[in-house]
């Protein structure tokens, strides 16, 4: 039980610590200040941008800047879309996978360019090995850079003064993709691969079991997707089990650094904010609010999976590790439960537990991380969802105490309010409305498990998975209460629409709030000025996640994983 | 805009070939100079080259001479994987657990309270290798007797055989049922 916190407390510190030296590396990429591996990226970002026809000293005002943004995207949409729907012809496919069927290959493309990464197939059966790399790793990288460029845009539109101009898309794009995602993932992929993880263009294996029997052994392209799965906050597993699959996660180690490249961009990010800004105090504030979020939230995980299911207590079996169903033996309940909550408080998604087997109040955390869906978060849109938070809390203290609000020297007024409420709103909106219809269609279809088939699991826990695969949608986050038989055109097209309004509108909204606030002057401030910077701010702020970011999501609660609670306990 | 669609495609391309080939090219180079074992799978080949199956890849075991593998939700198939999505309170979870821990018992000749719970769940991706230490030393008596040997034997086989949490606190010890297996086979004939 101790261990458990041991080594989701080194986890959790190791990652806080590299991710400052990571936050200052990525402010001096991001400014174009000199770093130590400039000679091996330098060239390899300038060749990018020349093949590409871009000139670096071309400056985006918010609106060309979001143009450039969806346009690349959609460009990204429709190549992939036709590579997974004729990958059956194209190379690379040894093991013969066909080609995907329109209403999957929608929400699958829908997903990987959204960064969400929800899979309603599963990597073994359903990609090529072509499309695994072309396809899925492509977009794992680019989808990333895109939310880390949009980031970095909002932050410039935040610290500018009277500035007209918010970066060159293709130029941040590029940086994030090459000087950061690249070095990263080629670090992370060597050390999972001297752990275990397959990295081979050879098919499936036909292996003779010990006891004569044939098993056939899936394998192929493995290292290099799971690395920058993990490091762009995607998520979207090479097998379909993700890092359950003892070959995408081997060992504890290789589940260290994986944990350890969740999370370490969306922390580093705060830390690039503060930089920036030229504010390291703010950095510190909202980084200790995302902590005071983030912990209790794993410390409550850890205890609710150590704890163990009460049913299979009155079984009578030895259950001192803890809750195991959907567990590996090689993690334990601590780093299963410390990774549920790091992968949905981060948009990221993947899974070395099955979610849908977590106790009922641990499967009620990864909800709660994603109906949040800012504390880091995914890499940059996370951070995006922190700071209009930040601009709310501001709004709301600066009511209470009868000020203007001011963020940064820059009064916030109403536009910025009505942008910032666009992009805060829709969320919930989202997970709501999609739970309401989907469980109407239950309930009105006869005989529903028959006819729909969707739900593996009764009564409340049934309407929990049709809540989670809403929130994970709607989070952008991908992982999945895996029982929803979701490969259906309902559940293929609603969580793919809902995967490309909640990727592009928290993305633009906030754009065009930063570029109205970086044309404002920045007034100096006086001791009259609410201070962002302070204590008294971080727990305004906390206060109003908890009460803006969850509230309305207390009903959904109540009527799945804390009904399902209250009944094991009878 | 006709700009923009155009740098829209190029970096499309160029991204494409960067990332999808070169990024792949330098890991499968450096796997095959540095981990070439493990990048073809950690597969485990008999004296004969007979592929046996891969350390990481639990494989199911029934005769009573061999430990069994923790339970899969897919019957071990390493092709299409996955883990069973039982909920907590499902019934047909219950129902599982109990059959399973109906025949551990039987065949172990233990109690309930004795059985580790691993030993009657099904694990994440159904093909994990290993079983805590406490779930092999139950099978260790049935081992020994159906091949005939001295059940203390079986019992250091298994200590050898137990992998320590990595640095004394990440992950859980445990031991590799294939490759305890192979051993018993080499040890006892």
């Amino acid at each position: 039980m101790s261990t458990e916190y041991v080594a989701v407390g080194v986890t959790i510190l190791f990652t806080i610590a590299t991710s400052l030296v990571l936050g200052r590396y990525m402010f001096k990429v991001f400014t174009g200040k000199r770093t130590l591996l400039d000679p091996l990226l330098l060239p390899i970002e300038k060749l990018v941008l020349r093949v590409t026809g871009v000139d670096p000293d071309e400056q985006q005002g918010w609106r060309q800047y979001s143009v450039s943004l969806l346009v690349s995207n959609i460009v990204m949409w429709l190549a992939t879309f036709a590579i997974v729907s004729l990958q059956k012809v194209l190379p690379l496919n040894p093991d013969g996978i066909a080609n995907m069927e329109p209403t999957l290959a929608f929400n699958t493309i829908s997903s990987f360019t959204t960064n969400t990464n929800l899979q309603h197939y599963s990597g073994e059966t359903g990609l090529s090995y072509f499309t695994q790399m072309f396809v899925i790793t492509f977009l794992q990288f680019v989808t990333a850079a895109t939310g880390v460029a949009a980031c970095i845009a909002v932050i410039r539109g935040l610290a500018g003064n009277r500035l007209a101009q918010l970066g060159n898309f293709y130029v941040d794009m590029t940086r994030a993709t090459v000087r950061v995602f690249l070095p990263l993932a080629l670090v992370v992929g060597t050390i999972l691969m001297w752990q275990g993880t397959p990295m081979t263009f050879e098919g499936a294996v036909h292996a003779t079991t010990v006891e004569g029997q044939e098993q056939v052994i899936a394998r192929g392209v493995v290292a290099p997707e799971v690395a920058i799965k993990q490091l762009g906050t995607n998520g979207g597993g090479y097998f379909g089990p993700n890092s359950t699959h003892p070959y995408e996660n081997p060992t504890p180690l290789a589940n260290f650094v994986e944990s350890w490249s969740i999370t370490i961009i969306p922390m580093a990010m705060v830390w690039t904010l503060g930089y920036m800004v030229s504010r390291r105090r703010l950095a510190v504030v909202i980084f200790a609010t995302m902590l005071a979020l983030y912990v209790p939230m794993v410390i409550f995980a850890v205890g609710q999976e150590a704890g163990g299911n009460p049913a299979i207590a009155a079984i009578g079996v030895d259950q001192s590790t803890g809750s195991t169903e959907g567990k590996e033996v090689r993690f334990g309940a601590g780093l299963s439960a410390l990774w549920a909550v790091t992968t949905t408080v981060t948009s990221n998604g993947s899974v070395n537990a099955m979610h849908d087997s977590l106790t009922p109040l641990g499967g009620l955390m990864p909800l709660v991380g994603m109906w949040l869906n800012n504390i880091f978060g995914g890499v940059g849109v996370g951070f995006i969802n922190m700071l209009i938070f930040v601009i709310v809390a501001v709004f709301v203290a600066g009511m209470m105490v009868g000020r203007t609000p001011e963020f940064l020297g820059k009064k916030v007024e109403g536009k910025e309010i009505k942008l910032a409420s666009l992009a805060l709103l829709w969320h919930p909106l989202a997970i709501l409305a999609g739970t309401a219809v989907a469980s109407y269609v239950w309930a009105t279809t006869a005989d529903p498990g028959t006819t729909l088939g969707w739900l593996k699991n009764p009564g409340a826990h049934g309407f929990s998975e049709m809540l989670y695969e809403f929130s994970s949608a709607a989070a952008n986050n991908g992982s999945g209460f895996e029982g929803l038989g979701d490969n259906t055109p309902f559940w293929n097209i609603s969580t793919g629409l809902v995967m490309l309004l909640s990727r592009y509108i928290p993305i633009i909204a906030p754009l065009a709030l930063a570029g109205a606030l970086a044309i404002k002057p920045a007034a100096p401030e006086t001791s009259g000025t609410l201070r962002a910077d302070s204590a008294t701010f971080g727990f305004t702020l906390w206060a109003v996640i908890v009460i803006l970011g969850l509230l309305m999501f207390m009903p959904v609660a109540v009527l799945g994983p804390i009904a399902e609670h209250l009944a094991l306990m009878k | 805009m006709i700009r923009q669609l155009q740098l829209g495609i190029r970096f499309t391309l160029v991204t494409m070939v960067m990332l999808g080939g070169g990024y792949h090219a330098a890991l499968w180079a450096i796997g095959q100079a540095a981990f070439p074992s493990q990048a073809e799978g950690s597969l485990i080949r008999r004296a004969d080259g007979i592929i046996v199956g891969s350390r990481l890849i639990a494989q199911k075991f029934t005769r009573p001479e061999y430990f069994q593998s923790r339970p899969s939700g897919v019957d071990y198939n390493a092709a299409s994987t996955g883990g069973t999505n039982h909920g907590p309170s499902n019934p047909d979870h219950l129902k599982a657990v109990q059959e399973r821990l109906d025949a551990v018992m039987t065949q172990e000749n233990a109690t309930a309270s004795q059985v580790p719970s691993e030993l009657v769940t099904a694990s994440g991706g159904g093909l994990d290798p290993h079983l805590p230490p406490a779930a092999v030393e139950l099978q260790a008596a049935r081992v020994a007797a159906a091949r005939n040997v001295p059940v203390e034997r079986v019992r250091e086989l298994i200590a050898t055989h137990i992998e320590p949490p990595t640095l004394g606190f990440l992950g859980r010890a445990r031991v590799n049922v294939l490759e305890l297996n192979l051993a018993l086979d080499e040890e006892f004939q």
